[in-house]
């Protein structure tokens, strides 16, 4: 079995906000293998986005605070670096990729500057072979005449070659973990496929480790490997990409597969509703956060929160029932 | 196809262009060509669902349909009516019929209002009733929205997202329309929000005999909610067809990279799927390529013939339109 390059231990994130305490991540706890291609599922809300930005202290502090956890990457704990350290792991260790490529580059520099900055600054490159190595960069994701591009504004590109640009300055340094979050939300459909498909290619050639962070359980079907499903600030469901779609059991998971149609659908069916809306994080969850909202809730559900369970070997759920009878498991 | 449909709206050959000013007189150098004539029909009671990606003037086509910008030229009869050639109060009775729902719910909606206000504000605005008349029917309308009553005295930032959308779509019932534009009423929303608010207009549909024009860039969701659909590719349309035969047997190469590039919720199926993907982006509006439009980005464009003239919408089989001329 190949080794955690990372490993996420209890993760808690509050922020202090004047209607009180949000609680966005309650005990999140996962490991990512060199290698894989984790796709996080959930919606707005539901602590994807700052799982990912607690782990590399992205979390502006005040407001946020991580209150518990551990993060180790390669055996060491990101969140007890010093400020130095934890520098040099963001950006040379772990890229991140964002969903607005347009408020994510900055609009008075030019794409060649943003893209040789990190350069010189984690490689210690020099200008020279910077720019060689940006234009390299450039015409690896795809952008042609890639040494004319780097004196242009990123107000001179469409929304898929920017995207393009944010994966370029990503990669820039190698890093061995690319964080994706929702990069191709913004963009269209043809474009979305562009961007995909380039991200797999640089996957197969790179061989990068790579979490995919995402609202559209279309795009993690074609991608990644292993799937985790969020909700509330808690991994509800966890398992292989074929087992979770062969075998969807946590009640929310079911909910969501169910609210979107299919392109290949034959015969038009209501769309299955998850009625009610997302929680709102205020008070510390004691019973089951998706309680509200599930058909399937019973007496129990209301009581406690449901751990996150092994149901079989590799295919975890934090859910009372079985979904496939109705019953307690 | 049945022949026997009543047709309710029929657009043909509508061209809105946006002018474009430079220099210090701002004298007119160019035209963005949004909707650069297209035609169509909606047939009474159906959703006629309008794809394509950003910027290929769906949204143009709505508004200019409903007059809310005045086209640059061609027509839109309604019930036997031009609405372009409609002028003051025979345009504002006729706003009665024909309504819109909006793609942000968070702009959409008068902050400084109530949530009964805006929903009876059209209602006050065409003198349809006594204030504790709308004041009844405001409270009917949130029902049918499945929101409590009670919440007409609220404000629009005390609600969600969908439960916006949803006073939205109160607000476009309110003087009983026939006909209702939905610009991507949806895209705002999260996943599961999306299918309480499908749901909704579907069960409304039915309620109340409703016609909708479906814009949106979603091909499932246009698919799931369509009775026929429309893909649009730079102001023009390339294909039209019902649900069935545009899905199963798309005949425009956009419309067959546009559906390969739509991802399955299937890890199987997606293992063994062909993607057809387009290279580039879509080309400036303002500048449109010669010829077949999409022929810069097509991978069966053919020198001398696609660059050369544009092909027209013409029937293919009956009830499926097609612009190509590589399509027999």
């Amino acid at each position: 079995m190949p080794e955690l390059l990372l490993e996420v231990q209890g993760l808690e994130t509050q922020f202090r906000t004047p209607e009180g305490v949000v609680h966005a991540v309650n005990g999140v706890s996962f490991g990512l293998k060199e290698g894989e291609t984790l796709g996080v599922v959930g919606e707005s809300g539901c602590g994807k986005s700052v799982t990912m930005l607690s782990f590399l202290r992205l979390i502006p502090n005040p407001p946020g605070k991580v209150t518990a956890g551990k993060a180790l990457y390669r055996g060491q704990d990101l969140l007890k670096m010093t400020d130095e350290e934890i520098r040099h792991v963001r950006g040379a260790q772990i890229g991140m990729i964002f969903q607005d490529p347009m408020t994510s580059l900055n609009p008075v520099m030019t794409i060649g500057k943003q893209l040789m900055e990190p350069l010189q600054l984690h490689l210690g490159m020099n200008k020279q072979q910077a720019a060689v190595r940006s234009a390299e960069l450039l015409e690896m994701v795809g952008i042609s005449d890639a040494k004319q591009h780097l004196n242009d504004y990123p107000h001179q590109f469409s929304g898929g070659m920017r995207q393009r640009v944010m994966i370029a300055m990503a990669l820039s340094c190698n890093p061995q973990i690319l964080i994706a979050d929702e990069p191709t939300t913004a963009l269209d459909v043809t474009i979305q496929a562009q961007i995909v498909e380039l991200v797999k290619r640089l996957r197969d050639e790179l061989g990068m480790t790579i979490i995919w962070i995402t609202h559209d359980l279309g795009i993690v079907a074609g991608l990644a490997q292993r799937v985790i499903v969020m909700y509330g600030g808690f991994i509800v469901e966890e398992a292989p990409v074929k087992e979770l779609y062969a075998n969807i059991s946590h009640p929310y998971t079911v909910g969501l597969i169910g609210s979107l149609p299919r392109v290949d659908e034959t015969v038009r069916q209501r769309l299955f509703s998850i009625e009610g809306m997302p929680p709102v994080l205020l008070n510390k969850p004691t019973a089951c956060p998706f309680a509200p909202r599930c058909k399937w809730v019973m007496e129990r559900c209301w009581k406690e929160n449901p751990p996150l369970e092994n149901i079989s070997e590799e295919h975890r759920i934090a859910c009372f029932v079985d979904v496939k009878t109705g019953k307690a498991r | 196809m049945e022949n026997n449909k009543e047709v309710l709206l029929r657009v043909e050959n509508l061209v809105k262009h946006f002018p474009i000013y430079r220099g210090v007189i701002q004298r007119q150098v160019g035209a963005v060509r949004a909707v650069d004539g297209i035609s169509f029909d909606v047939f009474k009671g159906e959703t006629l669902g309008l794809v394509g990606e950003s910027g290929c003037g769906k949204s143009t086509t709505g508004r200019t349909i409903l007059q809310l910008y005045k086209p640059t030229s061609g027509s839109v009869h309604y019930g036997g009516v031009d609405l372009v050639k409609l002028k003051g109060e025979d345009m504002r009775h006729m706003r009665k019929k024909i309504q819109m729902i909006f793609q942000d719910p968070y702009a959409s909606l008068n902050p400084r209002m109530t949530v009964g206000d805006i929903i009876g504000e059209p209602m006050m605005v065409h003198n349809a009733g006594t204030a504790l008349e709308i004041q009844k029917r405001v409270a009917e309308l949130l029902e049918k929205v499945n929101l409590n009553p009670a919440f007409s005295t609220r404000y629009p930032h005390e609600f969600s997202g969908g439960q916006r959308q949803r006073i939205g779509i109160a607000r476009a019932l309110s003087l009983q329309p026939d006909f209702i534009v939905c610009d991507e009423p949806i895209s705002a929303l999260d996943v599961s929000i999306q299918a309480q608010v499908i749901n909704l207009l579907e069960d409304l549909q039915k309620q109340f005999g409703l016609t909708y024009l479906f814009i949106a860039h979603d091909l499932s969701m246009v698919k799931h909610i369509s009775d026929r659909v429309a893909v649009m590719y730079l102001g023009i349309i390339v294909e039209l067809a019902d649900r069935a035969t545009l899905y199963q047997s798309p005949l425009h190469p956009y419309t067959q990279a546009l559906l390969s590039a739509v991802p399955i919720p299937d890890p199987i199926m997606e293992e063994k799927r062909r993607r057809v993907i387009l290279e580039g982006d879509v080309p400036s509006p303002a500048n449109p390529p010669s010829g077949c439009r999409f022929r810069t980005r097509c991978p069966i464009a053919q020198k001398g013939l696609c660059d050369v003239n544009q092909p027209p919408l013409r029937e293919v089989t009956p009830g499926h339109f097609v612009a190509c001329h590589l399509v027999k």
